[in-house]
């Protein structure tokens, strides 16, 4: 059912595109007005759901602990698994943002012949990772349509990234492999029974709209050639405010103008927020220092407690009988 | 009470589901929950909807604005734990955790996959907090809070032990502890706890401990171990209850008081401190280490955990030890000083013996007595013969709490290779921050849910099993008096001839002390390595 | 314990990175390119006709020229057969550049400006301009 949703979604918004563009001849909505509103609602969906989550509060100290903790001098600390202080949990946040550092520790078990065994089980943070970095590097190559002189990093990033010099233009390796990081992704989530049937349409819906810009874009790179000065145009009227939708650009850049619009004004709406969460997550940005710095909680109020007074009144006889000492005779 | 399918069939486990989760009907199937709370013990702690009910009935007397009273709870608790709201918001469903957790490793139940005890709660913040629930329904994996699902909630928020291993091998750290915590307060709001856990709780609320022993039964419990500690040591020892002017008050899991194994830890750390001539006492009002209000409410755990802190104040000590337990540590080491603190009337612990610091105690006060111990046998200050444990092959179990709420590993396993010859460590999949639970944590210890506990302690035991078979190990050690309840019955379902043990009694059957008689047995009264008998 | 600064700090460089396309570009000009046919071989001609279609130049020129190489490297065939059924010999330097011999003001007009790096010249030696 999910799948089914999903498809037939992605289906749709491509399809709404086409017809906007190729039949309605909309190139200024779709080129122009939709790409501001789904770039607003990125960034606004993507502030409101941030500071919501930042109005509530941390009221406790939670770091989820995975290696030794700060003791004596002579008990070897894990400081990255278990941070002492703010610039280990920094080291830790860097880990586990930038190289999926619990992803890492993933084990597969299984039970065989009444035994469990636990074995290493890479290929998540493998592909998770190729994925990530993949996207990371297509999105910032898109910067040379974004910039009037396109500076030396990006310059250096892509010439790194058609360092094979196949084809024409030259095959950038990301364009593959982000395509097969989303592939892999979504195939697991398909045939491993343990993550299909906890998945939603909320889990495929993104990889198959991921997977459909990535198309369009190595469609209209290596495929259906479109006038890339037009594109150029496009891009610098977005970001200069002065919009220009050209009619001679084929309808796929269309497209793929849409979908990713389409992915950016989903995404503060959706799981995809885990950009962002990561970073707040407690049992992981804070540091395992809770008896040696008192954590404060915004809410903590007074409780009812049954005092010692009360709990002497209740058993002062059986005290004194029993020879322990009573505050009160 | 239901009784338990033999191990054999209990270990055919099916871990790869036919079906989407939201497609197994649920079945609330006796074994595999605890009673309900009673009626008396909600009122003792004051909780709404006090009534006698049970589980296993259609009707669980639920009030009549039961809906909004969760739909309200909800709402507060996304504003008043940024935890919460972000684990509601994140999850990707990449599926790391879902064969994480011991419950489905033990069960192979789809709904006891992290994941989706997670989600059975996070479909109904999406029908009722998000945009693209409250459009999309079902097809954003929405759906409305009915008594079923309610149901469904308490079954399976009973059925985690807020172990935190799900949330070691998140991406984003999204930790199934804390939304079972937040889905039991969300219980707790329509008196739908179990009475394993209200029932100690409202004892330790009057009486001040678990079990519920009162001032003078303490006292006699103890001097109960006095006698049996002189029968086997020839040492005579006078430990103080509620003694002002102290300089270390020592707070321990009442079990330790009440039944074997844990009695013989604490006859360990009865005989330690004695050894050590450590200026400590004992109190019978904050007599508890434990915690059972932490799987309550966070309200509820305050007020338990309120009490340490008050009689260290009344009593006027300059700091705290506290015994070896598993969730008390977690509450101490995370919790106490925000709940109850700042204990700035303390001052920061120094070990009377070796003069060390306890730097990493220096807010809370509070030390534990296994860093005590090793600090102690790092500056060589306790005579030790290992010997005496050699009839022990021992293995270490890593309590949950401990380990992923505090990062204790090596402080343990030095203390144990100090006082016995014969260590072996389990598969490393299943120790230290990899732990599995006993499978019976988080006030889930009862008796009429032993299919559930022998199910989630089954990765626990099979790993138990491994190097029993392998090396002869016949110990298991361990730093939580649960274990020390749980693990026995445990050990003689699935690896008969394991037994358990704390780990300070181990240190105490090794301690040589000053003035003693030359010991035949052990604290459990059994010969001595070489000691006839054997 | 709510950790606001940092929020802040994250959101502000969150958007600071988000909305790079926009400030990188704040006051420059956007000169949109304008690759000149002016030259003296184009000038002669009386109607102004590439190998291909003004478009199809436009969008697949570079797939057009490896074409061309391949054919002529590797097949040793020097004859390109347009569209309308002319007939062109399959080189850079003596056909394209021959008309188009204002390098700088025709390839390297859009080149430039969508950030384009052909390695043609890496083997071919470029006209020199303005002689």
């Amino acid at each position: 059912m999910g799948i089914a949703f999903s498809f037939a979604a992605v289906i749709a918004l491509i399809g709404l595109a086409f017809i906007g563009v190729k039949g309605l001849n909309l190139h200024f909505l779709f080129g122009a007005i939709v790409p501001y509103a789904a770039f607003l609602a990125f960034i606004g969906g993507f502030v409101y759901k941030v500071v919501k989550w930042g109005r509530s509060p941390v009221p406790f100290h939670i770091p989820t602990t995975g290696g030794q903790g700060y003791s004596f001098p002579w008990i070897k600390q894990n400081k990255l698994d278990s941070p002492p202080t703010t610039i280990w949990v920094i080291g830790r946040m860097l880990l586990e943002v930038l190289l999926f550092r619990s992803l890492f520790r993933n084990t597969k078990s299984e039970l065989k012949h009444g035994k469990l065994v636990y074995g290493s089980e890479k290929l998540l943070w493998l592909f998770g990772l190729i994925f990530h970095w993949s996207f990371l590097i297509v999105l910032v190559r898109h910067f040379r349509f974004f910039m009037v002189s396109v500076p030396l990093p990006i310059k250096i990033m892509e010439a790194l990234d058609s360092f094979f010099q196949v084809g024409v233009p030259l095959v950038y390796l990301t364009d593959l492999t982000l395509i097969l990081g989303v592939t892999y992704l979504f195939i697991r989530r398909v045939i491993m029974p343990q993550i299909r049937f906890i998945s939603i349409a909320a889990d495929y819906f993104p990889l198959l709209l991921i997977f459909a810009i990535g198309t369009t874009g190595i469609l209209m790179r290596y495929f259906i050639r479109v006038d890339i000065v037009g594109v150029k145009q496009v891009a610098m009227g977005l970001v200069s405010f002065q919009p220009v939708a050209p009619g001679s650009i084929g309808v796929i850049f269309y497209i793929h103008l849409f979908l990713v619009s389409a992915l950016f004004a989903y995404f503060p709406f959706s799981k995809l927020m885990h950009l962002g969460g990561v970073f707040m997550s407690p049992t992981r940005n804070l540091a395992n220092n809770s008896r040696m710095v008192r954590h404060i909680n915004p809410w903590n109020y007074p409780v009812h407690v049954h005092t010692y007074q009360e709990y002497e009144d209740d058993f002062r006889e059986k005290m004194k009988q029993a020879g322990l000492p009573v505050e009160k005779e | 009470m239901a009784k338990i399918p033999k191990p054999e069939q209990l270990s055919k486990i099916d871990l790869e589901p036919k079906k989407h989760w939201s497609q197994f009907p649920i079945d609330i199937r006796p074994g595999m929950y605890c009673h309900g709370a009673k009626a008396k013990d909600l009122k003792v702690l004051e909780l709404p909807n006090a009534r006698d009910w049970s589980p296993a009935e259609e009707d669980w007397k639920l009030p009549q604005d039961w809906k909004q009273t969760v739909l309200d709870g909800i709402k507060e608790r996304l504003e008043k734990y940024r935890s919460f709201h972000i684990f509601m918001d994140v999850c990707v469903r990449c599926g790391a955790c879902a064969d994480k957790c011991h419950f489905f490793l033990g069960s192979g139940d789809s709904r006891n996959m992290p994941v989706v005890r997670a989600e059975i709660l996070r479909s109904v913040y999406r029908y009722y907090f998000t945009p693209g629930g409250k459009i999309f329904g079902k097809y954003a994996g929405a759906r409305e809070l009915t008594v079923d699902v309610l149901k469904e909630w308490w079954y399976y928020f009973f059925q985690c032990t807020e172990c935190r291993r799900c949330s070691l091998f998140c991406p984003y750290g999204i930790d199934q502890a804390e939304i079972t915590m937040i889905g039991r307060e969300l219980m707790n709001l329509l008196g739908l706890n179990i009475g394993w856990i209200t029932g100690p709780a409202a004892n330790c609320y009057m009486k001040g401990n678990h079990l519920g022993l009162e001032p003078h039964t303490i006292k006699s419990s103890i001097e109960f171990f006095l006698d049996d500690i002189k029968d086997i040591t020839g040492v005579k020892i006078e430990p103080t209850f509620n003694r002002k002017g102290a300089e270390i008050l020592f707070v321990t899991p009442s079990g330790d008081l009440f039944a074997d194994p844990g009695t013989y830890t604490a006859m360990g750390y009865l005989m330690l401190f004695h050894e050590l001539d450590l200026d400590y006492t004992w109190s019978t009002y904050a007599s508890e280490g434990g915690n059972f209000g932490f799987f309550t409410s966070m309200e509820m755990a305050k007020r338990l955990n309120s009490k340490i802190y008050a009689e260290a104040k009344r009593l006027g000590v300059k700091w705290i030890i506290g015994g070896e337990c598993g969730h008390m540590w977690r509450v101490l080491h995370q919790y106490m000083d925000t709940f109850n603190g700042p204990a700035d009337f303390l001052e920061q612990p120094v070990s009377p013996i070796t003069g060390t610091k306890f730097e990493n105690a220096k807010s809370t006060k509070m030390v534990h007595v296994i860093e005590f111990t090793a600090d102690l046998i790092k500056n060589g200050k306790l005579k030790l013969d290992p010997s005496r444990n050699d009839n022990l092959i021992v293995t270490y179990h890593d309590s949950c709490n401990t380990a992923r709420g505090m990062g204790f590993f090596e402080e343990p396993r030095y203390v144990i290779k100090n006082v016995c010859n014969h260590f072996h460590e389990m598969p490393e999949d299943t120790i230290r921050e990899q732990t599995f639970c006993c499978g019976s944590g988080s006030g889930l210890n009862a008796s009429e849910d032993m299919e559930l506990r022998m199910r989630g302690g089954f990765p626990r035991a099979n790993a138990v099993k491994h190097v029993h078979d392998k090396h002869g190990v016949n110990m298991l050690a361990n730093i939580c008096a649960i274990d020390r309840a749980t693990l026995p019955p445990l050990m003689d379902y699935w690896v008969p001839g394991v037994r358990v043990t704390g780990t300070h009694e181990l240190v105490a059957n090794a301690l040589v002390m000053k003035g003693e008689k030359e010991r035949e047995t052990n604290l459990r009264a059994e010969p001595l390595p070489g000691k006839g008998g054997e | 314990m709510y950790d606001s600064g940092k929020i802040l700090a994250g959101l502000i460089i969150f958007i600071v990175i988000a909305t790079l396309p926009f400030t990188l570009n704040l006051g420059k000009a956007v000169a949109k390119p304008s690759p000149s046919i002016d030259t003296p071989a184009i000038n002669q001609m009386a109607k102004k006709q590439c190998v291909e279609s003004k478009d199809y130049m436009k969008t697949t020129h570079m797939q057009m020229l490896n074409n061309w190489r391949d054919e002529v490297v590797r097949e040793g065939n020097r004859l390109y057969v347009a569209a309308d059924g002319k007939e062109y010999n399959m080189s850079l330097q003596n056909t394209c550049m021959n008309c188009h011999s204002n390098k700088s003001k025709f390839c390297d007009e859009c080149h430039n400006y969508v950030a384009v790096k052909p390695y043609c010249w890496d083997c071919h030696i470029a006209p020199k301009e303005g002689v």
